[in-house]
């Protein structure tokens, strides 16, 4: 009965929606703002069948994969540096702090003249969306790591390295997977800015080729994919934080 | 001429196997003009349940509420209620927190404030009215939520372990004061109607005129105790034969529904 | 001590990058100095477009817009968080809508945003609201729930109906995670902006860098990323002072 409720407003959203684009005298007037659902239903199918769809989703996917391990494969290690050696945190960190207020759609222009349009340019756009949420988590990660632990640690006999492995990366571990699952939401946004802007594939792309043949039934059905794609990757990340990190209860 | 009467109520919920968890039994009590009376028994026995019923916080699964001839159907600012947890904005000063019910009632705003300066000087707080609770004592914020529950005139005062989270010494005191504010030395006539739940059994006695004993989960009466421990009463009260004889007596009643809690506590 | 190793830090960086954007760059070739102009150069762009006064017009459209958006962002989060949260039958039934829409980022708006509002003003004010209006809306319904059960009971024996309840006691206690959820809108909303005016706007500072890369002007590029930085940051800090001043009693 709860699942039913939930869909109850969004199912008469969509029935008003249908009426008033295809059946109301307003009907004609919305051919090109806003077409019926039908027509969106109809032209996600064909889009389905004929590959379209799958194509530009993958590409978008792939792009957002190598983004993300990109910035997290840098992210993530130079968090740990900043927030374990005072060097770094001089000189990384006042880099990452003036660089952060910039949003990530203002790197696309800069981006575009440095790599030209197509994936490179996308893959730095939505990576930079995806590094600050992630190495700002991991700072602070590792800076909560609680000192008893570590004192605890070095009473049983542990050296620096014992600390690190069996205290320090666990216990950062789950700020550290949330900052990455932010980013991902930063990029995942980030890269459709930048693939509206510079790119020939991709579903950022589709969406805004469907605006200049004025096919908006595609918009819609573009739209849509970039919502259910992003929500899958959430999904997903809230699943790895619930199944390897069950034991803490860190949501900021 | 105000009268509470607990007729029959009872109160169930609903578990997700579709299960009941029963918290009261079936409740019958009386209250009459002027009456202080306590409530004690084992932790889960439902007490503080039953006293947000008579304020209309909660329904009951069965049975009703009669507050003077009319059945309780939500809560009303002639029943004050003065909680465990102080239940004071954080965001107002001490004097915005007694004004609050008068506002709620309409009252404008300059009688507001003297009416307000009454109570904060009944309580104690004069010189702390724009201090904000997270400045005060423990034993300072519940004074300023009795002055606050009080400066609504309620027929009926509704305490739930009003004094559990202050110190042992602080406790005392305020129990003192509460008598003398409620008016130990006055004819019943001119006395409010309190309910007050607690823990203590010392501080059932010290305070109330009937001492109602509840048995452990589902909660039922087990005992009406009439206090004889005479008023008006002061420190020395507390060492009296008649004192220590009430404590003995109750305590051989609720020693054994406690341990019954223990063991369901055990069992949940 | 720490803030001079700090600034030290940040002087070379921007030393080396003087260094390389002003000699080694260009000794190359003068397409690999396009691409990166030296501080100097960012500086000059600077001068030029303040004594023409384009940075500050472009500025000053940016800030119009997302003055205007936002508080139509914060009047309907705050309105729409309240409801859902102080009548629950509402809050189930509208909740899913906002679950369902959410995980479209609000750049994946633009082009259909283009399509109903055309390139300008009102375009650009949609997209900002889209971004800013699902942080508002979440974090005054969370804090409307969340607050303490109490409270509510002890208004409610002191007589309070329950509007006067929301007004006096509910509101005032969500306020703390509202105000989060404005300092978040506003920070995707500003960057939903960029984006927005990247694509369809003729004035404002993504305009700006979009327009300046496609002329070739990189120093303007650089420039406007500063300032578009620059205005994040300044936003994001008065509402973080506003935080601090206004809900000091929240504070342990």
């Amino acid at each position: 009965m709860g699942g039913a409720m939930k869909l109850l407003l969004p199912a008469v959203l969509v029935a008003i929606w249908q009426y008033v684009s295809a059946w109301s005298p307003l009907a004609p007037g919305l051919v090109h703002a806003l077409p019926p659902p039908s027509a969106v239903v109809r032209d996600a199918w064909t889009l389905l069948l004929n590959g379209e769809l799958p194509q530009d989703a993958g590409i978008s996917a792939l792009r957002l994969l190598a983004g993300f391990v990109a910035a997290a494969v840098v992210a993530v290690p130079l968090g740990f540096g900043v927030a374990l050696w005072p060097l770094f945190d001089d000189v990384v960190d006042p880099i990452v702090e003036y660089l952060r207020p910039i949003p990530p759609p203002a790197w696309i222009p800069l981006g575009i003249l440095w790599f030209g349009v197509g994936d490179v340019q996308n893959v730095f756009i939505l990576a930079l969306g995806v590094f600050f949420p992630a190495i700002l988590n991991t700072i602070e990660g590792v800076r909560r790591v609680d000192r008893t632990l570590i004192a605890a640690v070095l009473t049983l006999g542990g050296g620096p390295a014992d600390v690190i492995r069996e205290i320090v990366i666990p216990a950062a571990l789950p700020l550290v997977i949330t900052g990455l699952r932010i980013g991902l939401g930063v990029g995942w946004g980030a890269l459709i800015a930048a693939e509206l802007l510079a790119a020939r594939s991709g579903l950022g792309f589709m969406v805004q080729s469907a605006r200049f043949a004025f096919d908006t039934p595609r918009m819609l059905t573009g739209m849509i994919a970039i919502g259910l794609l992003g929500l899958a990757m959430d999904v997903l990340m809230r699943a790895v934080q619930r199944h390897w990190l069950n034991w803490s209860l860190a949501t900021p | 001429m105000a009268s509470l009467d607990i007729n029959d109520v009872t109160k169930f919920y609903a578990l997700r196997d579709g299960q009941r968890f029963e918290a009261l039994g079936c409740v019958n009590l009386s209250i009459g003009e002027g009456e202080f009376v306590s409530i004690v028994g084992p932790s889960g026995c439902g007490k503080s349940s039953l006293l947000r019923i008579v304020a209309g916080l909660e329904e009951p699964s069965g049975g009703e509420v009669v507050f003077d001839g009319i059945a309780v159907a939500g809560p009303s600012s002639r029943r004050g209620m003065v909680f465990q947890e102080y239940a004071l904005p954080p965001w107002k000063t001490v004097a915005q927190n007694v004004e609050l019910g008068l506002k709620f009632r309409g009252v404008p705003p300059k009688e507001r404030a003297q009416i307000a300066q009454r109570y904060i000087t009944l309580v104690g707080l004069q010189g702390f009215e724009h201090r904000y609770p997270r400045e005060l004592s423990g034993g300072m914020r519940q004074r300023c939520a009795l002055a606050r529950t009080l400066a609504n005139d309620p027929d009926l005062l509704l305490m739930d372990e009003p004094f559990a989270a202050v110190d042992a010494q602080t406790r005392e005191i305020l129990q003192e004061e509460l008598l003398k504010i409620w008016g130990g030395h006055l004819t019943p006539q001119r006395r409010k109607m309190v309910l007050f739940v607690t823990h203590s059994i010392d501080e059932a006695i010290f305070l109330s005129d009937r001492v109602v004993v509840m048995s452990s989960r589902p909660g039922i009466i087990k005992e009406v105790f009439t206090n004889p421990l005479p008023r008006p009463r002061a420190d020395e009260s507390r060492s009296s034969p008649v004192f220590l004889e009430a404590r003995d007596h109750l305590w051989g009643q609720l020693k054994s529904e406690t341990l019954k809690a223990i063991s369901q506590a055990v069992e949940d | 001590m720490r803030r001079w190793r700090r600034l030290l830090s940040l002087l070379a960086l921007l030393s080396i990058w003087q260094a390389v954007a002003g000699y080694v760059l260009p000794s190359r070739s003068p397409d690999a100095a396009t691409l990166l102009p030296p501080p100097t150069a960012v500086v000059g762009a600077f001068i030029d477009l303040l004594k023409n006064g384009v940075i500050l017009s472009d500025a000053a459209a940016s800030l119009h817009r997302i003055v205007i958006g936002f508080a139509l962002a914060a009047a309907a989060g705050i309105l729409a968080g309240a409801v859902m949260g102080w009548w629950p039958a509402i809050g189930r039934l509208v909740d899913p809508l906002v679950e369902f829409l959410r995980p479209i980022p609000p750049m994946a708006w633009i082009p259909l945003g283009l399509l109903w509002f055309g390139i300008g003003d009102a375009q650009n004010i949609f997209i900002i609201f889209l971004g800013a209006v699902y942080p508002i809306v979440i974090n005054t319904y969370t804090g409307v729930r969340g607050v303490e059960r109490t409270l509510v009971w002890a208004a409610q024996t002191l007589g309070g109906r329950r509007w006067q309840i929301l007004c006096e006691i509910v509101l005032p206690g969500a306020f703390p995670l509202i105000l989060t959820g404005l300092r978040i809108g506003l920070g995707v909303g500003w960057m939903a902006l960029v984006a927005a005016e990247l694509v369809g706007a003729s004035s404002g500072l993504g305009f700006l860098i979009e327009d300046s890369r496609n002329l070739l002007f990189t120093e303007r590029v650089l420039l406007g990323m500063v300032v578009i930085g620059l205005l994040g940051f300044l936003m994001d800090q008065v509402m973080r002072v506003a935080q601090r001043r206004l809900v000091a009693w929240a504070e342990r």
